[in-house]
């Protein structure tokens, strides 16, 4: 019986830097499936949160804990960046790089490859370097880099905020596959379009704090403050 | 001008007749300073990699150093070797002192600090680019440093061959220690401050003719070897 990692318990988390609170005073806990959508103005914090959530972010003060030791926790979460980081290797050897950290043979991990290159349609461009692979190629197989290890949980910060509709649509489609297969997600996004596509529950955020926490379908139609109602008519927040 | 021209000759002549002394000594050069290369390769390639990884108290004051071991003066490094070596010095037993084996100790330790510092310059900003990906996949500290040398080779090739340039180049560390023993520890630049010494410029031009002409090849062969500067961006 594999014993799931969630949930993850997040208490009286605050990120602070050089004095400036960044994110928190904040409580949460990140439990079930579905996608939890990060929405909120630039510098509320979206990115720090799915930072700290994921461990690249060590919290000022609080606690950050999953159900299970944080090395298990790890092993079983993937990150998908706003700017996709490739490798200096091939497509087929970046892909493989989280089986093989893993130690999983190298035999078994281009099997296991060979199947998400289809899976975003890089398949000509196997052995190519992937500083070839154009934005939404690189993103495309960041996403393939990030669910090849099948995670528990996997956080996405702004995944397609740097692509054309196509791409967009494509990584989409690869995130509901990923949520129908079990997978936790917690993206930030500034487009509303997909969040209303994605969200099963909606963390609105601002000047660092949880400003809000509603359901996904419930957020778009009547959202409880009016901060996230006039964000979400387009307002500027300040 | 005479003796630009009475030195490309002496060199033509040199390389064409194959003179055995100049194919000991060019050999010996190579032996002493390829040799000498790759162990100061072997240490300095892998401590360059940990120190762009590594964060640890006195990291600065390791770089500071390093970078400053860089413009170490190679007589000093010769005399210190050569008091170490000598019949009276720690290791004088070893009775290492005006053998091939001396002149790489010390074009080691000459070599291995411009190695470290180049390597740690150029992955430090492969360390900042991977920094995100390679935590959020929880990788090991020998994984990462494994990562950094093997996707940052073509810079840390780079790294190498300045310090082979500097290490066939070096005459002041192996003359002390080496002694410019004709048929023993006798290489190009030895040799060429000898005959300098002994007012014959036209072979001393020569051999540095030749000096050069193996510092360029060596390079021209190991980046075609490597691929590098074709094709991709790396």
């Amino acid at each position: 019986m594999v014993v799931s990692i969630l949930p993850l318990n997040l208490a009286n988390v605050a990120v602070e830097k050089s004095g400036k609170v960044i994110l928190g005073p904040a409580s949460w806990t990140l439990s079930s499936s579905g996608c939890t959508i990060v929405m909120g103005p630039n510098g509320a914090g979206k990115t720090t949160l799915l930072r700290l959530m994921h461990g690249l972010q060590k919290p000022t003060v609080g606690t950050v804990t999953w159900q299970t030791s944080f090395k298990t926790a790890s092993d079983k979460q993937s990150f998908i960046f706003q700017t996709p980081v490739v490798m200096r290797r091939s497509v087929l050897e970046n892909l493989i790089f989280p089986l093989r950290v893993r130690g999983i043979p190298k035999s078994a991990a281009i099997e296991e490859a060979s199947i998400w290159l289809k899976a975003v349609g890089l398949e000509s461009f196997e052995h190519k370097p992937a500083s070839v692979l154009s934005g939404g190629e690189k993103q495309k197989l960041a996403v393939a880099r990030a669910l090849i290890i099948k995670p528990d949980v996997l956080f996405l910060d702004e995944p397609t905020t740097n692509l054309d509709g196509a791409s967009t649509q494509a990584i989409e489609n690869l995130i509901q596959t990923a949520i129908s297969g079990g997978t936790r997600i917690v993206m930030a996004t500034h487009d509303m379009g997909q969040a209303r596509r994605l969200a099963s529950e909606v963390v609105f955020l601002l000047r660092g704090e949880i400003h809000e926490f509603t359901d996904g379908e419930l957020f778009f139609i009547e959202p409880k403050t009016p901060e996230a109602k006039s964000f979400l008519q387009g307002d500027i927040l300040l | 001008m005479n003796d630009l021209l009475a030195g490309v000759i002496a060199a033509v002549n040199l390389v064409i007749t194959l003179d055995n002394d100049l194919v000991e000594i060019s050999l010996r050069s190579l032996q002493v300073s390829v040799v000498a290369v790759l162990i100061a390769a072997v240490i300095g390639l892998p401590f360059g990699a940990f120190l762009a990884v590594a964060r640890f108290r006195y990291r600065r004051i390791a770089i500071a150093i390093l970078n400053a071991l860089m413009g170490l003066p190679p007589v000093v490094v010769g005399l210190v070797v050569y008091i170490l070596l000598s019949r009276s010095g720690p290791f004088g037993v070893l009775d290492l002192l005006f053998t091939p084996t001396a002149m790489i100790l010390a074009q080691v330790i000459i070599v291995t600090p411009i190695i470290a510092s180049l390597s740690h310059q150029a992955l430090r900003d492969l360390w900042y680019l991977y920094h995100d990906l390679l935590i959020s996949i929880h990788t090991t500290k020998s994984q990462r440093i494994w990562v950094l040398l093997r996707d940052g080779r073509r810079a840390l090739l780079t790294a190498t061959l300045t310090g082979f340039g500097r290490a066939i180049g070096e005459v002041g560390a192996i003359m002390i220690v080496g002694g410019n023993i004709d048929h023993l520890t006798r290489v190009l630049t030895t040799a060429i401050a000898l005959e300098v010494g002994k007012g014959d410029f036209a072979l001393a031009l020569g051999l540095g003719i030749v000096l050069i002409t193996i510092a360029i090849v060596i390079n021209l062969a190991v980046h075609s070897l490597s691929k590098t500067e074709r094709g991709g961006v790396w």
